[in-house]
């Protein structure tokens, strides 16, 4: 199982979701994939309808940059942290 | 039933809700603030919905893209969704929603890049009101300051059929058959930064509004100048001669007279967009815009270096009617006299981006 790290202000959307969480999956879309299944919704915060990643969103697996298609290993640690925006 | 009159406002830090038994509307100290409420999210639009007693926001978050936001209790607490709102594979990213309308049953949500959304579940979910992106003008629709928006969306009050929204800039459409096909509706609005000062679409139409009882007539506040159309839009007839700026974003029709409105002129775009002196004014017509009158007791008359945006303006339902205008600068100015004088109800919020009101249970 990876483990996932998210951004408070992803979490704040979904009341009693936690910051860090163990999930399975073999890609970043896969875990995306399983976060929709327990939270509906929240791939389309992650990522474009049918598409990549949002423009502001950043992923990193095992401290490297990362996209959707990202191999996943049972033992990663996937980070998805907000790009600095905003004023 | 007691009842209270809610103001409500999107702002560029979330959902506001100001409180006020209706009797005490004219003393700024009545009211009552709640919020921010949706995480702070930017909200172009707030609204509530008198048929099912909802409040509807309309944002975009620069990390999370476009959602429509609602509460079933008056704010206490908020749910938000997206789905559905995609143009489909190919197609750009919906990147925000401007505007979010009750009608006939349904929801309607204008977004960034201009297109229409409708809902028939209260927001949860959304399906393309595809008619309105096949217009064979798209491919020549150019974005305005603030991005390529369907920022207002006019349901016709008894025919479901018909609708009107005004995408800048692109100017302004209209449908008879449900969102199936749409015409252009731009005969006689100036365009004057284009190189066809004339065009059938590309006009930069910043907010439309139904005159009072008579769904035929429209009042238009366009980047250049002021409209009205008593055929639905098909021609309009120019009415800012007597003001002090063509340009300006928000305009609302008197509620029971059709011949009143009101404007806020600003100054020229390629100077500031802000009060023209740096006096704040909101100007009034009662003769169908032939002549407009400033009001300006109450509002400040100097270092008014403020805007009200298109959404930013609003009437409220009670006799006789108020008026309110939230500023760029964070101020909400209320009136309970039909625009007559003015009070500063509340200062220091974020940027206001949109105003409505509301009559609810106490």
């Amino acid at each position: 199982m990876a483990e996932l790290l998210l951004p408070a202000g992803l979490v704040a959307l979904f009341p009693g979701m936690p910051r860090r969480m163990t999930v399975s999956g073999t890609s970043v879309r896969e875990i995306v994939d399983g976060l929709e299944a327990e939270r509906p919704g929240i791939a389309d915060r992650i990522r474009v309808p049918g598409g990549e990643l949002r423009p502001n969103l950043r992923v990193f697996v095992d401290r490297e940059p990362a996209s959707l298609a990202t191999p996943v290993g049972p033992a990663s640690v996937v980070q998805i942290l907000l790009a600095t925006a905003g004023g | 039933m007691t009842r209270r009159l809610m103001v409500l406002l999107g702002t560029k830090k979330g959902a506001f809700l100001l409180d006020v038994a209706p009797e005490r509307r004219a003393d700024p100290g009545a009211w009552r603030l709640r919020g921010p409420f949706c995480e702070a999210w930017p909200l172009n639009h707030l609204v509530f919905d008198p048929a099912t007693g909802a409040i509807h926001g309309a944002g975009g978050n620069p990390w999370f893209g476009p959602a429509v936001w609602r509460s079933d209790d008056l704010g206490g607490t908020w749910s938000h969704a997206s789905e559905g709102l995609t143009f489909g594979e190919g197609e750009p990213a919906v990147t925000n929603v401007w505007r979010v309308t009750p009608a006939h049953g349904a929801l309607y949500a204008g977004v960034e890049p201009a297109g229409l959304f409708r809902s028939t579940d209260g927001g949860r979910s959304w399906s393309h009101v595809a008619g309105l992106r096949a217009h064979p003008s798209r491919p020549g629709w150019m974005e305005g300051a603030g991005g390529l928006i369907c920022h207002t969306i006019l349901a016709h009050p008894n025919d479901p059929l018909r609708m009107w929204v005004a995408i800048s800039a692109a100017g302004c459409f209209a449908t008879e058959d449900g969102g199936l096909t749409w015409e252009a509706r731009n005969r006689g609005v100036a365009a004057d930064f284009l190189p066809d000062p004339d065009p059938e679409t590309g006009q930069c139409v910043h907010r439309i509004a139904h005159a009072a009882g008579d769904p035929e007539r429209l009042w238009q506040q366009n980047h250049c100048g002021v409209y009205r159309s008593d055929d639905a839009g098909r021609s309009w007839v120019r009415l800012d001669a007597p003001l002090p700026s063509e340009f300006g974003f928000a305009i609302v029709a008197h509620p029971r007279d059709r011949d009143a409105a009101f404007t806020i002129p600003l100054k020229d775009p390629d100077q500031g967009r802000f009060m023209p002196d740096a006096r704040m004014a909101v100007w009034a017509t009662g003769d169908g815009g032939s002549t407009w009158e400033a009001r300006r007791t109450g509002l400040p008359q100097e270092n008014a270096y403020l805007s009200v945006l298109r959404g930013a303006f609003a009437s409220d339902p009670l006799t006789p009617f108020g008026l309110y205008a939230g500023t760029s600068s964070g101020a909400l100015f209320a009136s309970a006299d039909e625009g007559g004088t003015w009070t500063r109800i509340i200062d220091l919020l974020p940027p206001i981006h949109s105003v409505e009101t509301a009559l609810v249970d106490a």
